[in-house]
């Protein structure tokens, strides 16, 4: 009591503690905690490097989740609302037939939503990726045409996605160097391709359908080609068991050299979690769903997603590359006063963006299998879905936040949303409205989430 | 040290005098000349060095114009471009992207965008459409008219307050609402291969029809200029003549004159065009449009608003200091409510004027709302609205707009027969970039560029 | 907190004989048409910390720019070591040994402790970044500053209190085996607590041998911690020397006037400033 009267020789009255007495313990002891928001921090910290146990790290986890940061719980959640909707409304949703159609629908929405994910680290938007995907489709269908080009089906594929990286290339440029808003510069971008698209496809259409020249089988094969069943099972036994050896080594060594390590039974759980969704999908595909003859195996283009999906994880978060992205996302200030080049890292930023609307391009191109102009306004559309994917997957448009992964598991739901409401008999127009109602609730979420969590812009 | 004691190293204690501006060349070029200029020629000087500064006002769109316009003339088929019937072509479609044009202009002013405008002004003329026609609603025009905008303004409030209260990027909330709306549109004409019409036969839905056909008899648009250029004109030369007499800063008399006559001139020029016949030997074709002064009024009317309203003031403050203005106590939200609203609005109207301009039909196939907003933007823009708010008028719209309608029609024109459509879209593609480009790089020296 | 008058045993610390670490002779900058820094001269010894002061627009966030390199000075020397050195980037600034923790502090919300004080030069592992060694390294350099306060160094910058912030900025600085670091304002938005757990933090600093500068506004933080005081007023340098011949009113004359009426600046031997 007499110590709040007390006051130092020049006119200070000290903080409630007594001299000598720092307000949390002993003087000289610098173990005071200067957590603004105790609560908040231990909120963002990943909870599986804070937790002893599979219990500490659950409760951690639900405390990150209430504090805002909720990483792929409402897409996960999400998904099992729709899987759920959906198959009340028509049983036949959950078949396998339908799921597989769902999953091969959805990778070209998975692809461009990752695409779109690095212009949205970035703080930026890529307007164009659905023109881009469509010049990708244009380009490979063209060259490999028997009765022009007639190129091989591995030139036709590389000079396609050397096609969109200039794109993105010159995209990047412009907005990297001029500093012209992101927007503009691909929607700029859009316009012109869209004029390109409609040149060079005229009134005439370009197939890839013909099962005479090997070069066309190929590509078709991306799309509608399959693993025999064995080999799906193959794969997976391989797959699963190196990301489990993997994991369970990275731990090993985190752990041996002191480090910060989850609980041998959290990644226990990881490793059985995705070995029991690598079965369900295996195991689905591997259904016959055919009315007549044989149709099994799992489709190609779900290896080629995961392959993307990997990459494209590995560049984002275990080189320099990628951690220049968040940083710039993050406080490209920041990032520019550590040396990093604002400008190389946007541009090749978009140039990845181009570059991965090229191979969903490859997949469309396959998807469609004949291409018209009619393509082109699809392709438009496709932005709002790549984008509603990357959001709703925990993508933040703010820049800085968001993984791949998002892309993958963003683009299920819309596929899914597409394929319920289709089997539902919906027309067109009003899948729009309603992917459009999608696209705005995720971008409230998106906003909203970030005003719990700490460091909101 | 090096300086006395007592002394500042600029001039003597106590002198008061010390000339604090950062950077006085620069300061010299934003003030508007007209102000300070005691003379025609100080005016001018003043103007090329505020030009040289970065702000070059609607300069670059004018000369613009006027490239686009000769070499039009010189490519088209038997010099066919400046011809009065070609010409108040151009003027009809121009009107639509005008109009569009300055109803994305607040937006950008706010250093927001609205994509949904082509959606929403395809949706406006459809509902005044809808409720025309005869065995139907058969509303009055009038009362077709404002609910179209009343419902347009809705939507834009909607939007606006997506924007405003939870902070989503504008561009989403809008990129939304063009989905939306253009799905909406299509339930709303009844099916994709629905189309609703107005008649000219219909006196009720003649209004409607004429507002780009109709055409003023040529008498009454002489006399009609003449109104106006004497309105403007005495305006004009009654406030510089107020401001004198109260001391304050004027422009001098020979400048305003010369404003005047410009004035006069490019209507005298814009009636002449217009009162040319440009039918057939049979029929008489000749007269200023409807749209023409319609569209001046919406010019008028943006423009008091924007320059003279509290409204407007705040719209440039929040486009050029967000934060200053909120702690000047101006309601953002509020304002950037009503920005959109009044946009949607706007937009709402220029959709019926395009349906007008097609001759009274709508269709699926009537425009592509993705253009539209395109061409929007893009004539903003063009001419001379900052893509990063705090700078723009009215005027720049219009400008913008005439020469994208220029461009758009004058294509056309070339009989490139499969190039015509892919131009379409790479043109106004091209130019929009480069319309940004001189927007980013005129900003350059002013420091007003956000980005890092 | 108390008038400077109980002076360090600043005189052996660092002591004053031998070369400064970091020498500024007649430096001019200007942008423009307008003049920031007139013949500045400074020297900033190893082992010490020296307090730039100065009233707004008088110069020190640019004289601080010209040495970490955001822009190169107009005129002038630059001893560094006592080699002439050209600082023309913040590389080049690294590269010396030279680390400035700015104002507003240059962090990415977005990126935990670890990944903001490795920002720009990470170490790689074929190829992939070395993910283990960073931390490991982050940990040792937080824990031998005594920065024990942070729960997990793989917290994410956002949630971490302004003085904790500092720590982190600072300890960045340090990790890259810099000789002098530079620091602008870093008390500046600081409450009472957090403050002296930043000011202890440039302690350990200094006692570690390195250069210290600090630029603030705080003359109660300044006469905490320098050793030396410089005051700049109006681009110029007007008085520099230790902190022991000056006080808070003789530090305030010089900011607001360029002189101080008691006397005419005379430093204890040192001739710092050749007009």
């Amino acid at each position: 009591m007499s110590d709040h009267a007390r006051r130092t020789s020049d006119g200070e009255v000290p903080v409630t503690a007594d001299p000598g007495e720092t307000p949390t313990g002993p003087a000289g002891a610098s173990m005071v905690d200067l957590t603004a928001d105790p609560e908040a921090a231990a909120a963002d910290i990943p909870p599986a490097l804070v937790a002893q146990s599979l219990g500490q790290y659950l409760r951690a986890w639900w405390l990150r989740v209430r504090s805002g940061n909720s990483g792929v719980l409402p897409v996960v959640l999400a998904i099992v609302v729709v899987a759920i909707s959906f198959q009340i409304a028509n049983p036949k949703f959950l078949s396998a037939q339908n799921l597989v159609n769902l999953f091969e629908q959805s990778t070209v929405y998975m692809v461009l939503a990752m695409a779109e994910i690095f212009a949205l680290l970035l703080g930026e938007i890529d307007l164009s990726v659905g023109l881009v995907m469509v010049l990708g489709s244009v380009v490979v269908a063209e060259l490999v045409q028997p009765s022009g080009p007639d190129w091989p089906w591995w030139a036709a594929i590389i000079v396609a996605l050397l096609a969109c990286s200039a794109v993105g290339a010159i995209q990047g440029s412009l907005v990297a160097r001029l500093k012209m808003p992101s927007f503009i510069v691909t929607l700029g971008g859009l316009l012109i391709l869209e004029g390109v698209a409609i040149l060079v496809l005229g009134g005439t259409l370009v197939g890839i359908g013909n099962s005479r020249f090997t070069n066309e089988v190929v590509l078709y094969d991306i799309f509608w080609g399959r693993f025999d069943p064995v080999v799906g099972w193959i794969l997976l036994a391989v797959l699963v068991g190196a990301a489990g050896t993997g994991l369970w080594l990275r731990d090993a060594s985190r752990r041996r050299h002191g480090l910060e390590t989850p609980p041998r039974s959290l990644t226990a759980m990881k490793i059985v979690l995705m070995t029991v969704a690598g079965i369900a999908v295996v195991a689905i595909c591997n259904v016959n769903r055919a009315h007549f003859g044989t149709i099994e195996g799992v489709p190609y283009i779900i290896a080629i997603v995961l392959v993307v999906l990997a990459a494209s994880t590995v560049l984002l978060q275990r080189t320099r590359f990628g951690r220049y992205v968040y940083a710039i996302g993050g406080n490209p200030e920041a990032a520019r006063r550590a040396g990093v080049s604002l400008p190389a890292v946007r541009t090749w930023g978009f140039v990845l963006a181009s570059l991965t609307s090229g191979i969903a391009g490859l997949l469309f191109a396959s998807w469609q299998v004949s291409l018209t102009t009619n393509i082109i306004k699809t392709a438009n559309s496709y932005v709002l879905l790549a984008v509603a994917a990357a959001v709703i997957g925990g993508t933040s448009l703010f820049g800085g936040r968001g993984k791949t992964i998002h892309g993958v598991l963003g683009g299920l739901v819309i596929g899914g949303i597409y394929n319920g409401l289709y089997l539902l008999g919906v027309s067109s127009q009003w899948i729009d409205v309603v992917v459009a109602a999608v696209l705005l609730a995720a971008a409230i979420i998106d906003v909203l989430s970030r005003r719990g969590a700490p460091g909101q812009r | 040290m090096t300086a006395d004691p007592g002394e500042t190293p600029t001039g003597p204690p106590g002198a008061g005098m010390v000339d604090l501006t950062a950077d006085p060349e620069a300061a010299a070029a934003d003030i508007p000349p007209a102000l300070v200029a005691q003379s025609l020629g100080q005016y001018l000087r003043a103007w090329w060095l505020r030009v040289r500064g970065g702000n070059s006002g609607v300069l670059p769109v004018v000369l613009a114009i006027v490239v686009v316009a000769i070499t039009f003339q010189i490519v088209t088929p038997e010099h066919a471009f400046l011809r009065p019937s070609n010409l108040v072509y151009i003027f009809g479609l121009s009107t639509v992207y005008m109009v569009l044009a300055m109803a994305e202009t607040v937006v950008l002013l706010l250093a927001e965008v609205d994509l949904s405008v082509g959606a929403v002004a395809l949706i406006g003329g459809v509902i005044a459409f809808k409720l025309v026609q005869q065995p139907g609603p058969d509303w009055p025009w009038w009362a077709a008219v404002l609910a179209a905008l009343v419902c347009c303004g809705l939507i834009g409030a909607l939007q606006g307050m997506l924007t405003a209260w939870l902070r989503i990027p504008s561009f989403v909330v809008t990129l939304a609402g063009f989905l939306l709306f253009s799905g909406i549109l299509i339930i709303v004409l009844g099916g994709a291969d629905a189309s609703v019409n107005v008649s000219s036969s219909v006196p009720n839905q003649r209004v409607i029809y004429d507002m780009v056909q109709g055409l003023i008899v040529p008498v009454a648009g002489w006399v009609a200029l003449a109104v106006v250029v004497g309105a403007a004109g005495t305006a004009l030369w009654l406030r510089a003549a107020a401001r004198r007499r109260q001391g304050l800063a004027a422009p001098p008399v020979s400048l305003t004159a010369i404003r005047i006559a410009l004035v006069a001139l490019v209507g005298v020029a814009v009636v002449m065009i217009c009162t040319v016949n440009r039918g057939t030997s049979l029929v008489t074709v000749e007269g200023v449009p409807w749209v023409i002064p319609i569209v001046l009024v919406v010019l008028g009317a943006w423009t008091l608003v924007l320059q003279r309203t509290r409204f407007g003031r705040y719209v440039y403050a929040i486009g050029g200091n967000p934060e200053a203005a909120r702690r000047a106590g101006v309601s953002l939200a509020a304002i950037r409510i009503w920005a959109f609203a009044l946009c949607s609005a706007t937009a709402g109207l220029g959709g019926i004027l395009l349906g007008s301009f097609f001759y009274g039909e709508y269709s699926t196939n009537t425009a592509d709302p993705g253009q539209l907003v395109l061409y929007a933007i893009a004539a903003a823009v063009i001419g001379g609205v900052s893509l990063f708010g705090g700078r723009g008028k009215a005027i720049h719209g219009v400008l913008g707009g005439l020469l994208i309608g220029g461009i758009a029609y004058g294509v056309s024109l070339l009989n490139l027969g499969e190039l015509a459509t892919p131009l379409e879209y790479i043109l106004p593609g091209g130019v929009l970039l480069a319309a940004v480009l001189v927007d980013v790089l005129s900003r350059r020296g002013t420091g007003s560029v956000t980005r890092v | 907190m108390t008038e400077m008058n109980e002076a360090p045993e600043g005189a052996s610390r660092g002591g004053d004989g031998g070369e400064p670490l970091l020498k500024l002779r007649g430096i001019d900058k200007h942008f423009g048409p307008v003049q920031a820094l007139y013949g500045v001269d400074l020297d900033l010894p190893a082992g010490q910390v020296t307090g730039l002061c100065g009233d707004n627009g008088a110069g020190k966030s640019v004289l601080t720019r010209c040495i970490a390199g955001v822009h190169p000075p107009d005129h002038g020397q630059i001893y560094f070591d006592g080699r002439p050195v050209h600082i023309r980037s913040a590389r080049d600034a690294a590269a010396l040994g030279i680390e400035t923790v700015y104002q507003d502090l240059a962090l990415a919300d977005n990126l935990d402790i670890v990944q903001n004080m490795f920002l720009g030069r990470e170490p790689l592992h074929h190829g992939l970044l070395d993910e283990d060694s960073m931390e490991r390294q982050a940990a040792e350099t937080l824990s031998t500053l005594r920065v024990t306060t942070v729960r997990s160094i793989r917290q994410p910058v956002a949630s971490l209190s302004g003085g904790q912030r500092q720590a982190v900025a600072v300890a960045k600085a340090v990790m890259w085996n810099s000789k002098l670091v530079l620091l602008d304002e870093p008390t500046a938005a600081l409450g009472v607590v957090q403050t002296q757990m930043v000011l202890n933090l440039i302690e350990r600093l200094r006692d570690r041998g390195l250069a210290v500068m600090v630029i603030s506004h705080n003359l109660n933080d300044i006469f905490e911690v320098a050793d030396r005081i410089a005051v700049l007023y109006l681009g110029r340098m007007v008085a520099e020397g230790p902190a022991a011949d000056f006080d808070r009113q003789r530090v305030v004359e010089y900011m607001t006037t360029g002189s101080s009426g008691m006397r005419p600046f005379e430093p204890a031997g040192s001739a710092s400033d050749e007009g």
